[in-house]
């Protein structure tokens, strides 16, 4: 059994293509062209340049002594927020910027709920002069107005979403309808492991390239090209799908996936999708999701803008319904305790997202001689603010 | 025979309906059918509201939020809808996104709407290959014809397919837009009419979006054998309300 998506875009029941046929021509082309697009030589050549050159890759693969004696476990972080533009997001932008020029398309079209991605996409927009567009929920352009400033320094225009909740699942469908309005012209850059076909699996191809350094890292460094676990946290799930992807069908790595549990699952201020999720269809993927008995979609809540994603891609709806993947879902709380705990033991502060991923260690033991690897998704600058209001710094 | 089919074989442009379920007020489903088949309409789509209609322009994903937050909801649309054969003759088709279907139960849904009387299934966001592997023999079963629709940018080859697997009309999409957003048609769509209409499909079309007045009505009409209109009879509801039916529909044709 493979994890990874079959040729329809299907993860066991999870995926496909549920769109309208508005979009269909614009996701058959992509369909077509993004497996030779990506295997040409020309093509690998200027991507890896550009992630070595401009994101700065390979990021190091770091051993937290203090962490790992705390814990007692042997801890190493995936330093994805030393990229450029401080995520992992840049290297799916680097992609799929790459593979809009192959396309022939000269507008690009994005959603952003904390502006990470926008920042990202308006980024490799800028590096190879193309127009770019960003929909961003009119809340979340009000809470996040350092990325929306960045994203204008940058040359892209910011677009609010003024419809349903305003927030990123309302960005999303804003950027749908752009496309639908504008198929041959432009190509869309979704941000995460979501979407219609081929959409999933082409993002978490551009992000594999996470778990391919970590291979060769650790055998450097222990012997050894797996880990015991990979820890990711997940929202839509790229960094997840990132540090998951070579580990995929090697069932001896164990794969943790960390939810944002919000306030606490059954408080009804939660992003916990895999806690909280029916099968159903979001943004053109049968996958678990928030929604009410009915079917509509629901506003998810968490402290980090990055996590509250009503779904989750559906390499992770399927990691979770075979059990192959452990789900663990974190407070706000727990979350931000983390993430001043990893400042104060190693000189890191991370994203609000990845701090969830450091806050598993009082919820699972590790052996002493397990590798866990934490895939250290994004740099707190973003998330100050947020912090300095909870710490009262 | 399916009313669809019969109403298809008649010998006029066929005007068509769009309005969502609950909107303006939850309760108007009823009188909006009834109203709309008293002054002349020829088939209706009821719109079941959903949060997130990524088909839809601002004026439908309004009115479905509005619809939303009346209280409108799968079971209750069906439970309006019960007694609708005693009044109304005219093909009804439930129009919405796929979602709600699938957690209602597809079977429990189409069984529902067989029993209701209704004739047809437009679900944009439901597409041709899932429908056909998963679904068709449900569909058919009750009696239902799928609607599936065309763009301009649909490829021939695409068409034909489409062509093949309907048994009602084929829903043509007039422009590469969402809902609502066109005024006026120009020589591309004309051209794209045309287009269609050499093809000699063995389907007929009905055009939707983009279908403000009777301009475009006719416009739309003259190769196509009907037209539909959504968001101009959205805003006609919000600022008329449902007493202005007889003048929007008499200003249509």
């Amino acid at each position: 059994m493979s994890y990874h998506a079959n040729e329809k875009g299907y993860y066991g029941e999870f995926g496909g293509a549920f769109i309208p046929e508005m979009l269909y021509p614009n996701t058959e082309e992509l369909r077509q062209n993004y497996l030779r697009i990506m295997q040409d030589p020309s093509f690998k050549k200027e991507f890896d340049q550009l992630l070595k050159d401009y994101v700065g890759r390979p990021t190091p693969l770091y051993f937290a002594e203090r962490l790992s004696n705390k814990y007692k476990t042997k801890i190493y972080l995936k330093r994805e927020d030393l990229c450029h533009t401080g995520a992992h997001k840049v290297n799916n932008t680097i992609g799929q910027i790459l593979m809009a020029k192959k396309l022939g398309k000269n507008r690009i079209i994005a959603e952003t709920g904390a502006g990470q991605h926008g920042v990202a996409t308006a980024t490799v927009c800028a590096l190879m002069g193309i127009e770019c567009v960003v929909y961003m929920g009119e809340i979340d352009i009000a809470r996040q107005a350092p990325n929306v400033a960045r994203m204008k320094m940058l040359g892209a225009e910011v677009r609010p979403a003024l419809s349903g909740s305003r927030t990123l699942k309302d960005a999303t469908n804003e950027a749908i309808r752009d496309w639908i309005n504008n198929p041959v012209n432009t190509h869309y850059i979704i941000g995460s492991v979501v979407g219609p076909h081929p959409y999933p699996d082409m993002v978490a191809r551009f992000q594999s390239v996470i778990s391919e350094e970590v291979k060769w890292q650790l055998k450097e460094k222990e012997g050894r090209e797996q880990p015991d676990y990979v820890v990711a946290c997940v929202g839509g799930g790229s960094n997840a799908a990132g540090i998951y992807y070579q580990y995929l069908d090697t069932p001896e790595v164990g794969i943790i996936a960390v939810e944002a549990a919000g306030k606490g699952i059954d408080t009804g201020e939660s992003a916990a999708t895999s806690a909280l999720g029916k099968v159903g269809i979001i943004h053109g993927s049968k996958t678990l999701l928030m929604q009410t008995q009915d079917g509509q979609i629901t506003e998810p809540y968490s402290i980090s803008a990055g996590l509250d994603y009503p779904g989750v891609g559906p390499m992770h709806a399927h990691l979770f319904k075979s059990g192959r993947g452990e789900f663990i879902s974190i407070t706000d709380d727990e979350a931000m305790t983390a993430g001043l705990e990893v400042s104060q033991l190693e000189g890191i502060i991370p994203a609000i997202e990845t701090s969830h991923a450091f806050a598993i260690f009082d919820h699972k033991q590790f052996k002493e001689d397990d590798v866990v690897v934490i895939n250290l998704s994004g740099r707190g600058d973003k998330d100050l603010n947020t912090y300095i209001d909870y710490f009262k710094l | 025979m399916n009313r669809i089919n019969q109403k298809l074989q008649e010998n006029k442009k066929l005007l068509s309906i769009y309005f969502t379920a609950g909107y303006p007020a939850l309760n108007d489903t009823v009188r909006i059918i009834q109203d709309l088949e008293k002054h002349g309409v020829d088939m209706i789509e009821i719109g079941l509201p959903f949060s997130d209609p990524l088909a839809d322009g601002p004026t439908i994903q309004e009115s479905s939020t509005a619809a939303l937050q009346n209280g409108m909801h799968t079971e209750l649309l069906f439970e309006q809808l019960k007694d609708i054969r005693k009044t109304v003759s005219i093909p009804l088709i439930v129009m919405g996104y796929f979602n709600p279907m699938l957690q209602y139960g597809v079977e429990a849904f189409c069984k529902k709407c067989h029993d209701i009387g209704i004739d047809g299934i437009i679900m944009p966001d439901l597409p041709l290959d899932v429908y056909q592997e998963e679904y068709e023999d449900i569909f058919k079963k009750n009696g239902l014809i799928n609607v599936f629709l065309i763009t301009p940018q649909t490829s021939k080859e695409r068409i034909r397919q489409i062509d093949a697997a309907s048994e009602g009309f084929i829903y043509m999409v007039s422009s590469a837009s969402v809902t609502g957003s066109q005024s006026g048609f120009g020589n591309t769509q004309t051209d794209y009419f045309e287009r269609i209409a050499a093809m000699q499909l063995k389907n007929q079309q009905i055009v939707g979006f983009g279908i403000s007045n009777s301009e475009t009505f006719e416009a739309a009409t003259k190769t196509a054998k009907g037209a539909i209109i959504g968001s101009a009879f959205i805003k006609h509801l919000t600022k008329q309300g449902v007493d202005g039916i007889a003048d929007f529909v008499q200003s249509i044709r």
